[in-house]
């Protein structure tokens, strides 16, 4: 009976659905994991959405339209980053005001110089010579875009870089104990800087991978919240990768499983209220989460802007 | 295996420093005013005063985290200036800090080649590093696990963990901020042996401390300053401990005290075979039976890491216990929030005073009225009476010579020492009918400690039961009516003021079983 629900489409559907979360979550982890956290992640989302969808309508590369994305990010990671650290502005305020910044700019722009809705040619999906063709197995994990493919490798990617680098160690000191970090000499504005530009460029990225890859398109509000979700599977899953993109899978299937209420009803002979479906994925990552994130250790200094001691 | 591969730190980097007419100014307070100080190679220089002094503000200039207002440092002739620490790691200096510098979350290892160069570039070299430790610690007899997180470390540990990291920095001038002031007796021999190795290496040490004999042993040159002056820097060999206490405080000290005999009232406070875990996990604290009463002060000996801290914490209601009962005044108060206990009368001095003690970024007043502002004289009903707490506040600070610019300032920016005095000030003063004092003398100057003493004694005299943790033996006999002594975990042995002395009690915190000494009562050993 769970296969008759859990079909390779739907899981398929759910590991694409998860790609704009694991970007933003990964990016968000960066931040987090050196103290600052950025509320703004949606705002950077939208205007990376928009960034990449205008590139690619105006050129016609994809390339172009991840560069547009990456750069924009960066950007505005560096105003979150100027706001945050060098003026030491309230984190979770600045961040919402990056996000409503975000939120009309991008709706703005898209009606200046778009206006009706156009889709545009976004990543196809990438034909992996044998692998794809394998029954089930193959259209579950070989039978997406490109920047599916890219948003998994930055999972470890990740990991690898928190864990096993020196600037990892810094980001990981920095979040915990600035003053100690600072004690020994480690930059502590510059490390904070650098993630949160990350970030920004992971944000950025998150956009595009909606707008140039799953829906090929765009509209004011594109994201509709996802980044705020981006930085809730974060903290509940305890600002380590693996376990943001383990949240981050089991939203996105509850959520492809909701998507076919229809079919579950069938399934499973019941009649589900809409909107319990809808609340479903949340509720559910929620709880997992909660009992899955007990007794980790947050970073410390998370939110606490750094001043030396006068 | 030590010959070749593991070489000795010989630092040839800094010959002599200078630091000439330093001034600091923080929001109001002149904190050091035209300070001269010099430092040569292979020698320890000490550096003493009242809290409050300047000591700590001085070395953090040397080492970069404070810029000075006015003055010159000069480094092997060379006029410095240190604008961050990395200026002053470049140049060879190392500090290990009153309130350690280090990450709890991360291993020994981590700690230590955070914000160092990698021998493979970007990636970690952790197992090199680790490696590099275990010569050290090898070399200079300093024992540590590279692999151990930070939080699972008692206190003398961490410590060794910060000598390690400045060796390992091949720091050639090392600045210890009151490193002796949490270790214990064996502990500061320990160091003192490392910190003379280090010195026939080539060092340069700077010793801060409040304990002139540590200071007598340790030092080639002392110097000494008050409320930021330099006072005067004299060779340790023309120095005795009156002289240098009359330079630091302007007056005589004497560290005796009426110790009257009393008799002890009703027990206030009872533990009946209480276990706990310790932070690692295994059971810190085990089966513990101990009776305080009213009117007298019993004294908790050991080495650091005996279990002096898991007991403190189950009574105050920090710590859960895993077995056995807490009773307060008759009262069940197994495993109750520490707010409960507060109302019932229990007052707690915690030994991490920076951690459990007070809200850093709260203002001095706050932190004084930290327990009881709901209530009176603080509060009228809902509402604070602001009047009312600055005048007690400004009462406590007169009262226990608590220096801070004013009542509105952040308790951060006090002294350590002064911070401990705000703790003091803020449990004695609620009158408590049990108190918990752990190491409550810790890095408080010598006028400070004779002034927190009296207090004890006097809260003593009038009835509170007061159970007084300490590593330092000379506070506990000069202060407790009886003496219990810990050993992993568990109440070794009891002695009677009348019959405590050094030798028996040393022998009993080391372990030797309690065979041979005489004075065990019945209750504590079944
Ligand atoms: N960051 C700061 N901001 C404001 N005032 C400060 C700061 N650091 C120190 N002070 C003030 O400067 C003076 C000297 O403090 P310092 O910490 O140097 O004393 P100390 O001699 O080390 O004392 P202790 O023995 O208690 O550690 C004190 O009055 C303290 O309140
Ligand atoms: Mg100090």
């Amino acid at each position: 009976m769970l296969s008759d629900i859990l079909t390779a489409s739907v899981i398929a559907s759910a590991i694409r659905l998860a790609t704009p979360y694991i970007f933003a979550g990964m990016g968000e982890t960066f931040g987090q994991r050196s103290g600052v956290l950025n509320l703004g992640v949606d705002g950077i989302m939208l205007l990376g959405a928009f960034a990449a969808y205008y590139a690619v309508l105006e050129t016609g590369s994809l390339l172009f339209g991840v560069m547009a994305a990456l750069a924009t990010g960066m950007l505005m990671g560096l105003v979150m980053a100027f706001v945050s650290v060098t003026l030491q502005a309230e984190q979770g305020i600045s961040g919402i005001g990056l996000y409503l910044f975000g939120l009309g700019l991008s709706d703005m722009l898209y009606q200046r110089l778009v206006g009706t809705p156009v889709h545009v040619d976004g990543f196809p999906r990438v034909d992996i010579p044998v692998l794809t063709d394998l029954p089930v197995l193959g259209e579950i994990f070989f039978n997406h875009n490109f920047l599916v493919y890219v948003a998994f490798a930055s999972v470890p990617l990740s990991a690898f870089v928190l864990t096993r680098t020196t600037f990892g160690l810094k980001i990981r000191a920095v979040g915990q104990n600035p003053e100690a970090a600072d004690a020994m000499g480690v930059n502590v504005a510059r490390i904070r800087y650098f993630t949160v530009i990350i970030g920004g460029a992971f944000s950025g990225i998150a956009g595009a991978s909606l707008s140039i890859a799953l829906v090929n398109f765009f509209q004011g509000n594109l994201t509709a919240g996802k980044g705020f979700i981006a930085v809730a599977l974060v903290y509940f899953g305890a600002w380590r990768p693996y376990w943001v993109m383990a949240g981050t899978l089991l939203f996105s299937t509850v959520d492809a499983l909701q998507l076919q209420i229809k079919t579950l009803e069938n399934a499973l002979n019941l009649d589900i209220p809409n909107e319990l479906a809808v609340m479903a994925p949340y509720v559910v990552t929620l709880v997992a989460l909660i009992f899955a994130s007990k007794g980790v250790e947050k970073p410390t200094a998370l939110t606490k802007p750094f001043e030396r001691g006068e | 295996m030590s010959d070749q591969s593991s070489k000795p730190v010989v630092p040839k980097r800094i010959q002599a420093v200078q630091m000439n007419g330093i001034v600091k100014r923080f929001p109001g307070v002149l904190a050091v005013d035209h300070v001269d100080f010099e430092l040569n190679s292979g020698e320890v220089h000490a550096l003493l005063g009242e809290n409050g002094a300047g000591k700590s503000t001085l070395m953090k200039i040397l080492y970069g985290l404070y810029n000075l207002d006015d003055g010159e440092i000069v480094i092997n002739g060379n006029p410095t200036s240190m604008r961050s620490p990395n200026h002053a790691i470049q140049a060879g200096i190392g500090m290990i800090h009153q309130h350690f510098m280090l990450v709890p979350s991360l291993t020994v290892a981590e700690n230590i080649a955070l914000g160092m160069r990698s021998s493979r570039g970007m990636l970690l070299d952790l197992d090199v590093v680790s490696a590099r430790i275990r010569e050290l610690s090898e070399l200079y007899g300093l024992e540590v696990q590279p692999e151990a997180p930070i939080w699972q470390l008692a206190v003398g540990e961490q410590q060794r963990v910060e000598i390690l990291r400045a060796l390992y920095r091949e720091a050639s001038l090392l600045i210890l901020d009151e490193p002796t002031a949490v270790l214990t007796p064996q502990e500061v021999d320990d160091l003192f042996r490392i910190l003379g190795q280090m010195r026939d290496d080539g060092h340069s040490l700077v010793f801060i401390s409040h304990k002139l004999h540590e200071v007598l042993a340790i030092s080639n040159r002392i110097t000494v300053l008050r409320d930021g002056r330099l006072v005067d820097t004299i060779p340790a060999d023309t120095a005795t401990k009156q002289l240098l206490a009359q330079m630091m405080v302007g007056r005589e000290v004497v560290m005796r005290y009426e110790h009257a005999a009393r008799e002890s009232g009703e027990s206030r406070l009872k533990l009946d075979s209480v276990s706990a875990l310790s932070n690692r996990g295994d059971l810190g604290l085990r089966q513990v039976t101990l009776d305080v009463r009213a009117g007298e002060i019993v004294g908790v000996a050991g080495v650091s890491g005996n279990g002096q801290h898991e007991l403190a914490q189950v009574i105050a209601g920090l710590r859960p216990s895993a077995e056995g009962k807490v009773w307060l005044e008759g009262q069940d108060v197994t495993s109750s929030s520490p707010a409960k206990l507060n109302t019932l009368g229990l007052s707690h001095i915690p030994e991490e005073r920076m951690l459990d003690g007070i809200v850093k970024d709260f203002s001095v007043a706050e932190n004084l009225v930290l327990q009881d502002f709901a209530r009176k004289p603080y509060a009228w009903g809902m509402f604070l009476r602001f009047g009312m707490i600055a005048r007690k506040c400004k009462q406590y600070i007169r009262e226990y010579e608590i220096k801070t610019p004013s009542h509105e300032t952040p308790t951060k920016s006090l002294s350590g020492g002064n911070i401990q005095k705000l703790v003091l000030a803020r449990e004695l003063s609620r009158q408590p009918r049990v108190l918990i004092a752990a190491q409550p003398t810790r890095g408080v100057d010598i006028g400070a400690t004779e002034y927190i003493h009296h207090r004890l004694l006097e809260a003593r005299d009038s009835g509170t039961a007061i159970l007084l943790i300490s590593e330092d033996l000379d506070e506990i006999l000069a202060l407790a009516d009886r003496i219990v002594v810990m050993y992993e975990g568990q109440i070794v042995g009891e002695v009677s003021r009348e019959d405590a002395d050094v030798g028996t009690l040393g022998l009993m915190m080391a372990g030797a079983t309690v065979a041979k000494a005489p004075n065990i009562s019945e209750n504590v050993i079944k």
